[in-house]
């Protein structure tokens, strides 16, 4: 290979390295600063602004700060209750849709189609009403244990809108999944006197499990860094998600302190890198099915 | 279900047959359906009839009152509708020009161009920035933009080429607006445009180069005319999701330096304002323009880029 042939083929890569670069440097600096007292750009330094000042005193929050585990709590309760309910009920209408001719398939295939193109943020002011209808129904409103219960300023309630937002893709997706199914095996178990929900339950369920190993780790993804939905019908902040609760933390903290609060920052990433760092493939396909929301 | 062995039955087992194959797609749907129903459709239904009240803090959820088309009116005569207005259509077409599609069509071409595990591998990077909790994301964002000896371009860029050190978010408003969507709003593009390029048959991009053209001849000949379809469908679909998203504009900024755009005083005005004093009615009439803008665009999209032929009859349900 000739170094002319070498050289335009390293341009491309110069350049994607260039264009990536600020993507980077986000990253690169919230790991510094969590372990630095403060930093200068990327350079760890001390509170007198001479290089070093490594420390681990930022992560302290972790033991002292009281408002965090339970934050935590929420956040871990909204990403699994997302996934597991969008995974539930989007394999649920996704398999009716898939397999059997009903009055209305038509309508809600099209309808599903709408509504995933439809941008859903514009409807948070009437949902804080249907919330607030659904508080005054009596122990399912705000009496449950754990998620408070479904209506407004309940850790259920974001839940429940979180779920329902994310329907259209759930569904869409997983009618997609099914109809990639053979029909044999369900068949056979059919014709040996299964009901259609054992047959569905356990026989065409274990056949899509990359499908739904790929929508739950999108809804755990989109649940745990979620901050519009629980910001906007949970009133106090420190009772509400790691999101809320940084952002309320930026409130208060000077950029120069930032390092303070970079932790907590880190501390969220975490599930969210192991995820990236271990499942990429399911998450470049994923995505190309078709987020929406945010952009 | 119609087994064989049902159809041979009685007339009063077909019966219960023929009710049990009603009521089972029904089960299936009923959780879809009702979440459906409280979370889209009343919604859409509220959204537009409050925005015909003049529901607010003042008035409390007793005392409004039907007011026809005085919001919209409103929205009409207010001085700020201008500005907001531009301000919106600044942001979409900025953003949407040189990320959603213009960057997501960079790198596409550039990671298709480079080795395969290299390739992936920058595209995986570029996923980073969407999966990231927005409130992390945006701070990165602030420290990037923080006036120097602490943020990233005034320590190590701006600051040694003499310019002035400053907070640049106040200062350049809508460039950090745009880079901060920019950059989660590109990955979209970018891995429907790469799977586009990499589904281009080998032959024409072979046959290309044999005739003796050069890379870029190859992009603008044969690259960019087979990725019309996807180009489209990306630039309709990312500018209904750019006109109504706002989380990281409030995060960022709230919308002071003039970025305040449709969506977020719309959210202000009904679910967040400094006065204590939630406009409903106003904020709904507000966010009903976009409601209404969703609905007409959604429906086009559907016909206009063939969904229907996704809605197939299902091809096996009888035994």
């Amino acid at each position: 290979m000739t170094i002319r042939q070498r050289i335009s083929e390293a341009i491309p890569l110069i350049l994607l390295t260039i264009l990536t670069l600020p993507v980077v440097l986000g990253f690169v600096w919230l790991v510094i600063s969590t372990f630095s007292r403060r930093t200068y750009g990327l350079l760890p330094v001390d509170t007198k602004g001479n290089f070093g000042g490594l420390t681990l005193e930022n992560w302290k929050f972790l033991v002292t700060d009281k408002d965090i585990w339970p934050v935590t709590l929420n956040t871990f309760i909204l990403a699994v209750g997302l996934a597991v309910g969008v995974v539930l009920i989007s394999a649920m209408a996704g398999y009716a849709l898939s397999r059997i001719r009903f009055p209305g398939r038509q309508g809600f295939l099209a309808m599903t189609l709408i509504l995933h193109a439809f941008p859903s943020v514009t409807l948070l002011i009437s949902i804080y009403f249907v919330l607030r209808w659904i508080s005054a129904v009596p122990l399912l409103g705000k009496g449950l244990p754990f998620i408070g219960g479904f209506g407004y300023n309940t850790l259920g309630g974001v839940i429940l809108v979180s779920v329902a937002l994310q329907l259209p893709l759930g569904v869409w997706l997983m009618k997609g999944f099914f109809d990639m199914v053979s029909w044999d095996m369900e068949r056979a178990a059919l014709i040996d006197g299964c009901s259609r929900f054992r047959a569905w339950w356990q026989v065409v369920l274990p056949q899509i499990r990359p499908g739904i190993a790929a929508l739950s780790i999108f809804s755990f993804i989109s649940g745990w860094g979620s901050f519009l939905i629980p910001y906007t019908y949970m009133t106090a902040q420190t009772k509400s998600v790691i999101a809320a609760y940084l952002n309320k933390l930026m409130g208060e903290t000077v950029p120069m302190n930032y390092s303070a609060i970079a932790a907590v920052g880190l501390f969220q990433m975490i599930p969210v890198l192991i995820f990236f760092i271990f499942t990429q493939e399911y998450l470049l396909s994923i995505y190309a099915g078709g987020t929406k929301g945010g952009q | 279900m119609a087994t064989t062995s049902a159809q041979a039955a009685t007339p009063s087992r077909r019966l219960s047959d023929r009710l049990r194959s009603s009521f089972v797609p029904f089960a299936f749907m009923t959780p879809a359906a009702i979440l459906v129903i409280l979370f889209f459709f009343l919604p859409v239904l509220i959204i537009l009839g409050i925005s015909l009240t003049n529901m607010s803090t003042a008035t409390g959820f007793q005392n409004w009152r039907w007011i026809g088309w005085q919001n919209f009116q409103k929205i009409i005569a207010h001085p700020d509708t201008r500005i907001v207005l531009w301000a919106t259509i600044q942001y979409v077409a900025l953003t949407l020009a040189f990320f959603n599609i213009g960057m997501a069509l960079v790198i596409a071409l550039l990671s298709t161009h480079v080795p395969r595990r290299a390739g992936f591998f920058f595209r995986a990077l570029w996923l980073l920035p969407r999966i990231t909790p927005s409130v992390v994301y945006v701070m990165m964002w602030r420290y990037i933009a923080a006036a120097g000896p602490y943020g990233i371009l005034n320590q190590h860029i701006l600051g040694p080429l003499g310019l002035p050190n400053q907070n640049l978010v106040p200062t350049y408003p809508w460039l950090f607006v745009i880079l901060v969507n920019g950059f989660i709003g590109a990955s979209f593009g970018m891995i429907i445009f790469s799977s586009a390029i990499e589904s281009i048959p080998k032959d024409y991009m072979m046959a290309a180069l044999v005739d003796g053209c050069t890379i870029w001849q190859r992009i603008r000949y044969v690259i960019l005319p087979m990725l019309r379809w996807p180009l489209m469908f990306v630039t309709a679909y990312q500018t209904l999701s750019l006109l109504t998203s706002f989380e990281q504009i409030l995060l960022l900024t709230d919308g002071s330096f003039g970025t305040e755009v449709w969506a977020l005083w719309s959210y202000h005005r009904a679910l967040s304002n400094y006065w204590g004093n939630f406009q409903w009615g106003f904020g709904s009439a507000l966010a009903a323009v976009l409601v209404v803008i969703g609905i007409i665009m959604a429906v086009i999209y559907m016909r206009y880029f063939r969904f229907g032929q996704l809605l197939q009859e299902p091809k096996i349900e009888m035994l």
